[in-house]
């Protein structure tokens, strides 16, 4: 494990592992920035721990988005950035997601803003959200096909 | 599919089709919305039809490239992009900017801010039905479009902020320009304020409309100044100070109301901060000094230079037919745009090319608040709800 530059990043790391010692299986410190890698089970109960807990208070969802590592397996990264208003602190939740299941919990039922951001890597990644309540493209047209921010997805497109 | 049919309810509604050409929709925005008489019952958007896979496309050029298709995404706001995805590529290089290329990014881009506001609100008040303040406001935007044209030699799409620092020296005569610009805004501020503030219409159309709680907007990722409208002094400036805005002197408006009128109110103050911080910037920025950083191999050296040295003639080379290669890893970095919290998340596999370029666009993700607002409302109001959340379509559809 790394060592623990940011003070405030160990009291996250801490309060975590403290509510459960699965929740953090890795901790990533790099240039001001805290990622903390959750296991792609417990992801939905720890952001709701990260908001709900009076000691992290992580209210606002900042930005989810999926980076493709293809043909590295797992190969989606799902990223979270989460935001204190009133720490004033951010900390980034990751967690992957393979090829052979592309499917993930739904933060929509803790930050309703998650909609919009989940249904945009669904469209663009082909990555399934469980328990979304209206998972429909939302930039591409209805009748395309594949997923277009994949790796193995041409940039010129499909002929 | 969004269709007529999947939005028609069980009672006698009828379904509107809003957009996307409508006018008020500010670009391709398309709304459905079920009607009961004049009463919104329900509001679903439909966004997409700008989509250009800038972000697909960032993955094939190199990361000085990819800055000029930041431009384009927020078209009202190219420099802000500029500025946060040089901020994300810089944190992924560590490289620090020198401080006089930090003031002149701050200035260009609380210039930038004001003129995003007055292209808000001409659109906004000609929507109300107020169309004389379209042209004031347009007129003031231009002096700072011919700002930008000096600094950069373009008016809009500016590319002017690059990776370490600025593409080019400030201009001369430019202290001139923004002095000028300086000492007539204030006034023209009141002026517009003049028009509307006490305006009976429009308060009439604006007080009271799209109100909606801190929670919720808080819960539906709203920042910028539909948040500080709202009572919640959230503003990145402040909480998350980026190229040095924490030795600057400014305060963030905030109203309490949380209706169409505060958020209007919210802005024209946030335009009376900015020319503050502009007048800041021009006592920091020195006349002589460093645009940018000091790093060979990422930065192009001084033409001279390559003149004379074998080794910027290399770099000089390496940088425009290969690039640089950030080491591996991501960043995310964060400024407040003028419609919010705008957030670019970079992630390097060690090559030339980035692996990963994402753009948190705010316009994005407050738009989600749109039918929370109008639910209830009458169709009038809506047009006013999609003014206040002030959209940028090229930013909501990348």
């Amino acid at each position: 494990m790394t060592q623990l530059a940011n003070a405030n990043a160990s009291v996250v790391v801490e309060q975590l592992r403290s509510w459960n010692a699965e929740a953090v299986s890795q901790v990533v410190e790099r240039r001001g920035e805290t990622t903390i890698v959750v296991p792609r089970h417990m992801l939905r109960a720890t952001a709701q721990q990260c908001r709900d807990n009076p000691a992290l208070k992580f209210n606002l969802l900042s930005d989810a988005t999926c980076v493709d590592r293809f043909p590295i397996e797992p190969r989606f990264e799902l990223n979270y950035q989460l935001v204190s208003l009133d720490r004033r602190e951010r900390v980034r939740l990751r967690t992957s997601v393979s090829a052979q299941q592309p499917i993930i919990e739904s933060l929509v039922p803790i930050w309703p803003g998650a909609n919009w951001m989940e249904r945009e890597i669904f469209d663009l990644f082909g990555i399934r959200f469980e328990g979304h309540p209206d998972l429909r493209r939302i930039l591409l047209p209805d009748g395309f096909e594949g997923a277009p921010l994949r790796r193995d997805f041409p940039t010129e497109g499909k002929r | 599919m969004t269709t007529v049919e999947s939005a028609v309810g069980t009672t006698k509604t009828m379904v509107l089709n809003m957009g996307p050409q409508h006018p008020s929709t500010h670009g391709v925005l398309r709304v459905l919305l079920e009607l009961d008489g004049e009463n919104v019952l329900s509001a679903v958007p439909d966004v997409g039809y700008l989509h250009t896979g800038i972000e697909k496309s960032c993955e094939d050029k190199t990361y000085s490239q990819a800055i000029t298709l930041t431009d384009r995404i927020d078209y009202l706001n190219p420099l802000g992009n500029n500025l946060v995805y040089c901020l994300a590529v810089e944190k992924l290089l560590g490289l620090e900017v020198p401080k006089r290329a930090q003031y002149i990014r701050v200035m260009l881009v609380e210039l930038q801010r004001i003129s995003s506001h007055l292209v808000w609100l001409g659109t906004h008040a000609l929507d109300m039905g107020a169309m004389s303040l379209m042209l004031y406001c347009f007129r003031e935007r231009e002096e700072i479009l011919k700002i930008f044209e000096r600094f950069s030699g373009q008016r809009m799409m500016t590319s002017f902020i690059r990776i370490g620092g600025l593409a080019l020296q400030p201009p001369a005569g430019w202290r001139a320009m923004v002095k000028r610009f300086l000492d007539m805004m204030p006034a023209r501020i009141d002026e517009y304020e003049a028009l509307l503030t006490e305006n009976r219409i429009w308060q009439g159309r604006l007080k009271g409309v799209g109100y909606l709680s801190p929670e919720t907007l808080i819960g539906l990722s709203t920042t910028g100044p539909g948040l500080r409208a709202a009572g919640v002094a959230f503003d990145n400036r402040k909480a998350f100070p980026y190229s040095s805005y924490e030795e600057f002197d400014f305060e963030v408006p905030v109203r309490t109301e949380s209706d169409c009128y505060a958020r209007y109110l919210v802005r024209v103050g946030e335009m009376r901060e900015s020319l503050k911080i502009v007048r800041q910037a021009m006592e920091k920025i020195t006349d002589e000094g460093a645009f940018k950083a000091e790093a060979p191999g990422i930065i192009p050296p001084e033409r001279e230079k390559m003149k004379t040295e074998m080794e910027a003639l290399i770099y000089h080379f390496k940088i425009f037919t290969e690039g640089f290669s950030p080491p591996p890893g991501e960043a995310y970095a964060t400024v407040e745009s003028p419609r919010g919290e705008l957030g670019c998340f970079v992630a390097s596999d060690g090559s030339p090319k980035p692996l990963r370029v994402h753009f948190r666009g705010p316009s994005f993700v407050n738009l989600q608040a749109l039918p929370y607002m109008v639910k209830g409302q009458l169709i009038a109001d809506t047009v006013a709800c999609i003014g206040t959340i002030d959209i940028v379509l090229g930013e909501v559809d990348r």
